[in-house]
């Protein structure tokens, strides 16, 4: 269980455009063992869909990996060639997007898709692809599989699409699997079968995923570990059960508050973080979440808290939580001011 | 299981699927609409006058009989032949002649938009996958053949490369290429940012697969209309550049050069230019409705 398959150290992705340099991935570590979830949580633009591409070298050519080690079963993923990346996309890294329904070749039928690819990295016959292809379509839960190789995208639903989608995803046994907000585009209902389905899979297989999303729901649900990203940066990494029984950050409390719970009253009012991300051209001098945290102080605006682990396997990065100092969630401002 | 299948049975699903599938088919929408039914009739024409052309051309095509020149359509002449559409200034039977014809027509508007269409493809695909530097340079080489006139520049390639059928081809393929590329170039711009492509490249395939085996194939509706509209104006072009004098040279029957001679004797017999010409117009005629049509079919969103 303990063996890592991949350590992400120090990682910086800038994007390079005409207005300035903005730092979406400032300074990332994470490790993820085999057969471990990772929840990368987080709002909008706070760098976890970057990260994740940075792995596997899929970023919009103004993006570029600065700095930073990424190993992958102990290779460099800077460092290998095309050739070699090619070949491990898709069968020892394998990519759950976002939006099923665009994810997929419209002009092809599924199965030629999916036996195309199971072909690309494996010396397969067509037959043979076929009846893999079809046994991972039944594996996933699409009722009569054989019939569904010969749909097209468009005739499926938004669920379907997924499921095939995440057939694609396991049909060379990937070692490792990223979802990138796999189930955003799904109905809710759809949305639990669908993180049921990964998740057997996922205990079936031992392979290790990083899951993306920014709903707090699916990371109690599925994950292992948490890493809670705010404008480039983890604000807080901990255990699932950790992260939940005590969590540290003041954006994390931010994130738990504004989930809205069966027990308030009618008039009780949702609870956002008030304010907007910082622009990410900007970051990087001081706390990052200074202009938005109830209990920021004058050090907050000057420097920029560093990753600080306060238990085992938790760290926070928080000027007021850094093992010395402690907040009291729901306290509004410090006393020192 | 069961919540998918539904209240249908899988035959009746079956059954549905392949009623929509028919109700969707390009072909079958291509049959209903009536104008490019009427234009898919008339290049099946044209192209079985072409294959044919031995088999039910009266007469032979180059035989002179000096002595049936320039009779009008319906003459007998003394050998007991009939001239359905008359003869020419050397007394060749034009009905003959025009069967004939439709082969240098067909062949000339499928070449030359085989070769315009795969060089122009292909340079338009590079450039909008690669963009930057490739991009600017080949588009630039495409924006230069823009500048002269189409027929121009097609007269300026036979000139060098000299007339016949072969140069004619690629005079006129060569002179097709920009506007390919560049219509091609745009839809890989749309095409190449959609989603499935990132996400085929996330699975491990390489540049040249994502070209050929993603963007391609998603941009081959508006070339096959393209394409089709571009026969027609081949057609065009080869009847101008052989009416000039340029294209395929007499005794070898094409529309273009028997219009040309048609043109001297306009007011003695004017059947000669007007059967020629008429040829042409029905021709090109029959290629537009059918290339309407088939963007009819293939992009909804486009029609009005």
């Amino acid at each position: 269980m303990s063996e890592e398959i991949l350590k992400v150290e120090n990682l910086k992705t800038y994007f390079f455009t005409a207005s300035g340099v903005a730092k979406a991935v400032d300074g990332v570590s994470y490790t993820l063992k085999k057969g471990e979830i990772l929840g990368i949580v987080g709002e909008s633009g706070s760098g976890k869909s970057v990260s994740a591409s940075s792995v596997i070298r899929l970023l919009p050519k103004t993006g570029r990996v600065v700095d930073g080690t990424i190993l992958f079963e102990g290779k460099d993923m800077r460092k290998i060639s095309d050739k070699e990346l090619r070949k491990i996309r898709g069968s020892d890294i394998s990519v759950i997007f976002q939006d099923p329904m665009t994810s997929l070749d419209p002009v092809f039928k599924v199965g030629s898709q999916m036996v195309e690819l199971i072909r690309t990295h494996n010396k397969v016959s067509k037959e043979e692809a076929r009846k893999i292809a079809v046994e991972n379509l039944a594996l996933v839960g699409i009722p009569d599989p054989e019939r569904r190789m010969n749909a097209y995208p468009h005739e499926l639903s938004g669920g379907m699409c997924q499921r095939v989608m995440i057939a694609m995803a396991i049909s060379c046994h990937p070692k490792f699997m990223i979802a990138d907000e796999p189930t955003t585009a799904l109905d809710v209902t759809v949305q639990a079968q669908v993180l049921g389905l990964l998740k057997e899979l996922q205990e079936k297989t031992d392979t290790a995923i990083m899951l993306i999303t920014h709903n707090l729901g699916i990371v109690w649900k599925m994950c292992d570990t948490v890493m809670v990203m705010y404008a480039g940066k983890t604000v807080e990494f901990a255990d699932m059960k950790e992260l939940y029984k005590n969590p540290l950050h003041p954006y994390t409390w931010g994130l738990l508050d504004s989930i809205p719970k069966l027990s308030d009253t009618e008039k009780a009012e949702l609870k956002a973080i008030p304010g907007t991300p910082p622009d990410l051209r900007l970051t990087g001098k001081c706390c990052n979440f200074y202009n938005r945290c109830p209990y920021a102080t004058d050090i907050c605006r000057e420097q920029v808290p560093e990753l600080v682990e306060v238990a085992p396997g938790h760290k926070v990065a928080c000027h007021h939580q850094n093992g010395v100092e402690t907040l009291v969630r729901g306290k509004e401002a410090a006393s020192d001011e | 299981m069961a919540h998918t299948t539904g209240v249908l049975s899988r035959e009746a699903q079956n059954e549905m699927l392949k009623k929509e599938r028919r109700a969707n088919n390009a072909w079958h929408k291509l049959l209903r609409n009536k104008m490019a039914l009427v234009g898919f009739i008339i290049v099946c024409l044209v192209f079985l006058m072409a294959i044919l052309a031995p088999v039910i051309a009266p007469c032979d095509p180059a035989a002179i009989s000096p002595l049936d020149k320039l009779k009008g359509p319906g003459y007998v002449s003394s050998k007991g032949i009939t001239h359905w559409l008359g003869t020419d200034e050397f007394g060749r039977d034009l009905l003959s002649r025009l069967i004939y014809g439709a082969q240098i027509s067909v062949v000339v508007a499928i070449g030359s938009t085989v070769v315009g269409g795969v060089i122009g493809i292909l340079l338009g695909l590079i450039a909008g996958y690669k963009g930057g530097l490739v991009d600017s340079i080949i588009m630039r080489i495409m924006d230069g053949m823009f500048a002269f006139p189409f027929l121009l520049l097609a007269m300026i390639m036979v000139t060098v490369l000299g007339s016949g059928i072969q140069n004619v081809i690629i005079a006129i393929g060569v002179a097709n290429v920009p506007s390919f590329a560049r219509m091609v170039r745009g839809q890989v711009h749309v095409v190449k940012n959609e989603e499935y492509c990132n996400a085929a490249r996330a699975l491990g395939e390489g540049d040249a697969r994502i070209l050929f085996r993603h963007i391609l194939p998603n941009t081959i509706s508006p070339i096959v209309v393209y394409a089709t509209m571009n026969m027609a104006s081949a057609i065009l072009s080869e009847a101008s550049l052989s009416f000039l004098g340029l294209g395929i040279t007499p005794p070898t029957a094409s529309w273009g050069n028997i219009l040309t001679s048609g043109k001297g004797y306009l007011q003695t017999a004017p059947h000669l230019a007007t059967e020629a010409g008429l040829c042409i117009l029905i021709t090109v005629i029959g290629f537009n409705l059918l290339g309407d049509g088939i963007r009819d079919v293939l992009d909804p969103k486009m029609k009005k």
